[in-house]
C-alpha cells in the first residue's frame, strides 16, 4: 500500500538545534533519504520552503480570494512530505518514527486513496 | 436448546470471524456475511440438530455468504482474481469436520487492538467481534446512544481496511507493547462492568464476565504460539479480575448501595475465584518478570487473605503501593498508598501526606482525594472537617452509586454533630 507521510514541526524547534544536534539530524535524513530510495519504497515525496513563503487560496463566488500564510495557523507546520510504499500500517508507522522529525513535531501517516 | 446455541454463537464469532479475514480483508462484509450465517444456523439447528463442529459449520456458510455478496457487489469484481481459491471450494458435511478451520483469533485481536484505533474503538470491536455482546449491549455497558456505539465500530472497521491495519501478529520487538495495548483494553472492559455505572445489575456481570473470558482466551492463544516473555502480566490481569470479582457478592446491598471493603461479608466472597487469581499470581510471580497487573493482583489478594478486616496485611499492601507508584505514578496510585500507609501508621500520618498534596492541581478536582481526606477525618471523629470534605467529594463525583455512598457518610456524620 502506497502511505503519504506528512511532516509537521515547528521550524523554530528546527532552528534553534544546538550545533551537534543539528549535524545528527542531517545526517539521520541523508541516511534515511538514501535508505527508502535504495529500497525503491520511495516514490515521491519533497522538503519544503520555509512556511513564510506559503500563499493560501480559495474560490467563494468565482472569486479568487489569496492570502498570505498557511491553511492553518499552528506552532507545527508542514515542512514536507514522503510518499512510501509500504506492507502496511504498521511498516509505514515504523517509517514515520524513524524521521528525525519525529523526536520534535508529528508524522502524519496516511494512506494513499485506492482506485478499484 | 436456544442458550446452547447462543453459548455456540458467542465462542464461535471470533474464530469464524478470524479464519475468513484472513481470506478476505473486509470486516464489514465478513460481519454481515458471520451474521446471516447465525440466522440460518438457528432455524436449520432447530429442525435437525446441532453438528458436530458448529464453528465449522458457521464458517462454510458465512464463506457462501460472503462470496455471493463479493459477486453481486459490483465494485469487488476487481477483487475476484484473488478469491479464485475460495469460489473453487465445495463442502460436504463430512469436510466439516474433517477440515477443522484454523485458529486466528490472536491476530484478530491484535488487529482489533491495534494502537492506531482509538481507544474506545478498540474496546467497541474487540467486545463486538469476540462475541458475547450486541452493539446495544455495548453501548449500554459505555453509556453512550446505540447510534453513536455502531458508527464508531463502522469507523473503526473502514479505517482496519483503508488504513491498512495489519491482520498478523507483531513483529518480536513490538509484541510486548502491543500485548499491553489488549491488555488496556481488556481491564477497561472489566472496569467499565466492575464500576456501578448503571442500574442494571446483570448488565454489569455480563461485561466484566465477557473481560475475563477473553483475556483466559489471549493467555491460551499467547500460550499455545510460545510467546511467554508476555504472559506474566497477562496472568497478573487474569488474576487481578478473578480477585476483584470474588467480592461481587458484597459489594452491593439489595438496596444497590455500595458497600465498603472494610465493611462487606466475606462469607460472601467466591472463594473460587479468589483461589484461582491465587495460583495464577503464584505462577506469574515465579516467572520474576514483575509487572502493574501483577502488582495490583497481590494487594488485591492481600485483602482477600484477610478473613477478617482487621486481619488485612497494610504494611505490605503500603509496600506494594510503592513499588507500583514507581512503574505507573497517578494520583489514584499515590492516594491508595496513602490510605494503606494510615492503616498502618494512623490517621494523622495518612493525612500529614495528604495535606503535601493539597496543591496539586491534578488533584483538586479529583473526587477520590477528597473522599479520602474525610474517610481519614472521620476516623479521627473531626466530624465538622469530614463533612466539608465529602461536601467537596459529593461534588466531583460523577458516578451514582458512590455519589450515594458518600451522601449517606455526609448524612452519618451530620447525626454525629447534632446534640
Amino acid at each position: 500500500m502506497k502511505y503519504v507521510l506528512l511532516i509537521y514541526v515547528d521550524e523554530a524547534v528546527i532552528k534553534g538545534l544546538s550545533e551537534e544536534d543539528r549535524a545528527a539530524y542531517f545526517q539521520q535524513w541523508g541516511e534515511y533519504e538514501g535508505h527508502v530510495q535504495a529500497t525503491g519504497m520511495k516514490t515521491g515525496g519533497e522538503p519544503l520552503q520555509p512556511i513564510g513563503t506559503a500563499t493560501s487560496v480559495r474560490v467563494r463566488d468565482e472569486e479568487n480570494l489569496i492570502t498570505d500564510g498557511p491553511f492553518a495557523e499552528t506552532k507545527e507546520q508542514l515542512a514536507g512530505f514522503y510518499v512510501l510504499e509500504c506492507e502496511n500500517l504498521d511498516q509505514a508507522l515504523e517509517y514515520a518514527a524513524k524521521m528525525p522529525d519525529a523526536k520534535y513535531g508529528t508524522i502524519e501517516v496516511r494512506p494513499v486513496f485506492q482506485k478499484y | 436448546m436456544q442458550d446452547d446455541i447462543a453459548e455456540i454463537f458467542k465462542n464461535a464469532s471470533g474464530r469464524v470471524i478470524a479464519s475468513l479475514y484472513a481470506q478476505i480483508q473486509d470486516f464489514e462484509l465478513i460481519e454481515d456475511a458471520v451474521q446471516d450465517a447465525f440466522v440460518i444456523a438457528i432455524t436449520q439447528w432447530q429442525e435437525t440438530s446441532i453438528p458436530e463442529n458448529p464453528s465449522a459449520w458457521i464458517s462454510v456458510v458465512a464463506r457462501r455468504k460472503a462470496l455471493d455478496k463479493i459477486r453481486r457487489n459490483q465494485t469487488y469484481v476487481r477483487k475476484l482474481e484473488k478469491l479464485h481459491d475460495l469460489s473453487v471450494m465445495t463442502y460436504t458435511d463430512d469436510e466439516f469436520s474433517l477440515n477443522p478451520i484454523t485458529d486466528e483469533r490472536l491476530k484478530l485481536m491484535f488487529m482489533c487492538c491495534h494502537p492506531a484505533l482509538a481507544k474506545e474503538a478498540q474496546v467497541a470491536l474487540t467486545l463486538r467481534t469476540f462475541g458475547g455482546l450486541s452493539t446495544e449491549d455495548i453501548a449500554k455497558a459505555f453509556l453512550v446512544p446505540v447510534p453513536t456505539m455502531a458508527q464508531r465500530l463502522v469507523r473503526a472497521k473502514r479505517k482496519i481496511r483503508d488504513a491498512g491495519i495489519p491482520f498478523r501478529i507483531p513483529e518480536p520487538k513490538s509484541i510486548a507493547s502491543r500485548v499491553d495495548a489488549i491488555l488496556a483494553v481488556m481491564y477497561l472492559i472489566y472496569n467499565a462492568g466492575y464500576t456501578a455505572h448503571t442500574g442494571n445489575q446483570l448488565m454489569r456481570q455480563d461485561v466484566s464476565a465477557e473481560a475475563i473470558r477473553l483475556t483466559r482466551l489471549l493467555y491460551n492463544l499467547l500460550h499455545r504460539e510460545k510467546i511467554d516473555f508476555a504472559i506474566p502480566e497477562v496472568m497478573g490481569l487474569l488474576a487481578l479480575m478473578l480477585l476483584n470479582d470474588s467480592r461481587a457478592p458484597a459489594r452491593i446491598d439489595a438496596q444497590g448501595n455500595l458497600i465498603p471493603l472494610e465493611e462487606q461479608n466475606r462469607m460472601l466472597w467466591h472463594q473460587d475465584k479468589i483461589r484461582e487469581g491465587q495460583q495464577l499470581l503464584e505462577q506469574a510471580l515465579q516467572m520474576k518478570q514483575t509487572g502493574v497487573y501483577q502488582l495490583q493482583a497481590i494487594i488485591s489478594a492481600l485483602h482477600a487473605e484477610a478473613t477478617h478486616s482487621e486481619d488485612t496485611d497494610w504494611e505490605q499492601i503500603s509496600v506494594v503501593y510503592s513499588l507500583l507508584e514507581q512503574m505507573m505514578p497517578s494520583p489514584v496510585v499515590q492516594l491508595n498508598r496513602i490510605v494503606a500507609v494510615a492503616m498502618t501508621k494512623g490517621a494523622e500520618q495518612g493525612l500529614a501526606l495528604l495535606d503535601k498534596l493539597e496543591n496539586d492541581s491534578k488533584l483538586a478536582h479529583y473526587y477520590l482525594f477528597h473522599a479520602t481526606c474525610a474517610d481519614l477525618h472521620r476516623r479521627l471523629h473531626n466530624w465538622q472537617r469530614a463533612i466539608t470534605y465529602y461536601q467537596q467529594a459529593i461534588e466531583f463525583c460523577t458516578n451514582d452509586a458512590e455519589r450515594r455512598y458518600l451522601n449517606n457518610r455526609l448524612a452519618e456524620m451530620q447525626t454525629y454533630l447534632s446534640p
